[in-house]
């Protein structure tokens, strides 16, 4: 383990049991069915990086963001921060140091507190604050921070549009003095010039708070503007992580390649785009071999029957890909 | 330019409510030629898709057209009852919603639903209907239409049921559809196939489309022209290349250097401060100015209308000779 490391997940699998009820299993003689939504993925976050992760609906994105922050327990592996494994009780004052932001804004609030409440209910969970006069005060300092008011805590959510109830998603997550943020599709819900201002503000406060961000979005633009490496995602399992930079200039698996090719050209340079062939399979029946073999254009037997390992590559990039490994695809 | 397929003019769409009148849509005016893809792009609450609903007939009310008129090859049809319109939709115009799940009824065969929309606006008998079904599902890319018909909407995906919605649109082949972010719900892999099949459809069929979205991506994938509407004002129209690269209402400008793109490494993106006003309280003269960097005297007391600019039309004072 690098000495930087701030969080890593070591071969994890989350599994959910989506069997029919027992009585219905008991009649019609169905076994239990399980779902792996998340299958064996390993990364390490360092400290100050953004790390995101990118992939379509259903890849299991969100769902390692929720297994990191402890709101699932990971069916196997490992997930330690700062050295300590979070699975053990005695890691539970660990907790305070990470915090989420959630996409949903309208949903993440709740629209009957007052939002000086809001942002001071993880202070008060965890004690910090000695009376309420030193509360009320960090409270307006958190509200400044994210560019609102401190007049504003006295309103409710309902009063603030899409961006600004954002802004108080963040000043809640800042309250615990937290260095790692793991942030949920934080700007989708909200409009392109919002959006801007979200992105612009969390890069400033990374800066001024030395924080560490996970930053999970389907959005590969604005994973190229905001991320130092990116992991991508497909049908539970990490098919690629490498710097934003190399990814986005030479991905290597052939999946991130079809990805990075079906953003809509907005610069209409009239590049030629490879028609994206199939859609993901049902994560309840996952192909075998390499999750991704049917829709691949490089895919042969050993594709269909084994599934491939990650393995490094230079440049700190890690691919899981045996056509890669094999040099079958060439390096732009 | 040839006769306009659809033509809005000074279109006003009303909320009235206990609070007073509130204007979402205000002094609209716009063309779609044959064959041409209009992008009208926007944030939320620019009333965007209050314009695509006025015009299919299908505002809710209390929303109300107040003003103004909208042309379908030259009839008028914004003050048609209720039934003519019902005949009109579905025939001569063809809408796409954005969430595929709501717009087909899980009790039914997809197959049932197109026969039945044929049969309502086409005169064929039910064997007919359903061939013609099984040709429009190949058309929008089903594989294997003939079994995947009697399937029910939970059977397909997601981008393989927007195709659904699409064909559903198509049955009658209608000269007008009215897209309504037809790819957000989807994913990026799916989002470039139904943009495909859209341009395909303006481009065999003649059809006009009117494709409103809030992805600048999109717009500049599929439209021939696009319409930027702030705050139920027209903002700028014009060409899709002109007003993606070379805008010159200073709303577009901000909106298009607030989009991240990919190979730029630009520290911070450019952003617009504060956000579009509420109905409520949108400012007087030009409802931009309290966020715009140009803002000059007369921006706050009277409102522009669209003015020449180079290539495209844009509300905004700067551009008054």
């Amino acid at each position: 383990m690098r000495a930087d490391t701030l969080l890593e997940l070591a071969d994890v699998d989350r599994e959910f049991d989506v069997s029919r009820p027992w009585l219905n299993r008991l009649l019609e003689g169905e076994p239990r069915r399980s779902l792996r939504a998340v299958d064996g993925v390993s990364f390490s976050i360092r400290r100050g990086e953004t790390l995101a992760l990118v992939g379509e609906s259903g890849c299991g994105k969100s769902t390692v963001a929720r297994m990191i922050v402890g709101l699932y327990a990971p069916s196997r592996g490992r997930i330690v921060f700062e050295g300590a494994d979070l699975a053990d009780p005695a890691s539970a004052p660990l907790r305070r140091r990470m915090q989420m932001i959630f996409q949903d804004p309208y949903a993440s609030l709740n629209p009957r507190w007052r939002v000086r409440d809001i942002v001071a209910e993880p202070i008060v969970a965890h004690g910090m604050a000695p009376d309420a006069h030193a509360l009320a005060a960090r409270v307006a300092e958190l509200l400044t921070q994210v560019g609102l008011a401190p007049e504003d805590g006295g309103k409710f959510p309902h009063e603030f549009s899409g961006g600004q109830r954002q802004r108080i998603s963040i000043a809640r997550a800042l309250s615990s003095n937290p260095e790692f943020l793991v942030c949920d599709e934080p700007t989708s819900a909200l409009d392109v010039s919002v959006q801007a201002q979200i992105l612009n503000l969390m890069k400033d406060l990374q800066q001024r708070l030395g924080l560490t961000y996970l930053f999970i979005s389907h959005n590969l633009a604005v994973v190229a503007h905001v991320a130092t490496r990116v992991g991508v995602m497909y049908l539970g399992r990490l098919v690629e992580v490498a710097d934003a930079k190399d990814l986005f200039e030479r991905p290597r698996h052939p999946y991130t390649r079809m990805l990075i090719d079906a953003i809509p050209d907005i610069e209409m340079s009239g590049r030629p785009r490879t028609p994206v062939a199939g859609e993901v399979p049902s994560p309840l029946a996952p192909p075998s071999g390499c999750a991704f073999n049917p829709r691949c254009p490089h895919a042969n037997d050993r594709c269909r029957a084994e599934r491939p390992a990650s393995h490094a590559l230079p440049g700190g990039r890690s691919v899981a890909c045996h056509a890669v490994e094999e040099d079958r695809i060439p390096d732009l | 330019m040839a006769e306009p397929l659809l033509s809005v003019r000074n279109l006003r769409v009303e909320f009235p409510t206990r609070h007073g009148t509130l204007i979402a849509v205000d002094d609209l005016s716009f063309d779609i030629a044959p064959g041409e893809i209009l992008g009208v792009v926007g944030e939320s609450g620019a009333g965007k898709s209050l314009t695509g609903m006025a015009i299919i007939g299908l505002l809710e009310p209390p929303g109300r057209i107040a003003a103004g008129e909208i042309r379908l090859e030259g009839e008028r049809i914004d003050a048609l009852p209720a039934e003519a319109m019902r005949r009109i939709r579905g025939k001569r115009i063809g809408a796409i919603f954005q969430d595929p799940l709501t717009s087909l009824n899980p009790l039914f065969t997809i197959g049932e639903q197109l026969v039945e929309t044929i049969l309502t606006h086409l005169d064929m008998s039910e064997r007919q209907a359903r061939d013609r079904a099984i040709e429009l599902l190949a058309e929008v890319g089903i594989p294997a239409p003939e079994l995947r018909i009697d399937n029910y909407p939970h059977h397909f995906s997601g981008g393989m049921r927007q195709r659904v919605v699409i064909a559903l649109a198509l049955c009658a082949r209608p000269r007008l559809i009215v897209a309504d972010e037809p790819t957000t719900a989807l994913d990026v892999s799916i989002q470039a196939q139904i943009i495909e099949l859209l341009r395909k459809l303006a481009r065999e069929n003649g059809a006009a489309v009117m494709l409103i979205t809030h992805d600048m991506g999109v717009i500049a994938e599929t439209a021939d022209r696009v319409a930027v509407m702030y705050a139920g004002r027209l903002a700028e129209i014009g060409p899709v290349k002109e007003v993606i690269h070379a805008p010159h209402h200073p709303y577009t400008s901000g909106l298009m250097s607030s989009i991240p793109k990919l190979g730029e490494g630009r520290e911070t993106l450019a952003q617009i401060d504060g956000a579009m006003p509420r109905l409520t309280a949108i400012p007087p003269g030009c409802a931009f100015n309290p966020r715009c960097p140009k803002r000059f005297d007369r921006c706050t007391a009277e409102r522009p209308s669209p003015l020449p600019a180079g290539t495209t039309e844009a509300a905004c004072w700067l551009y008054a000779r």
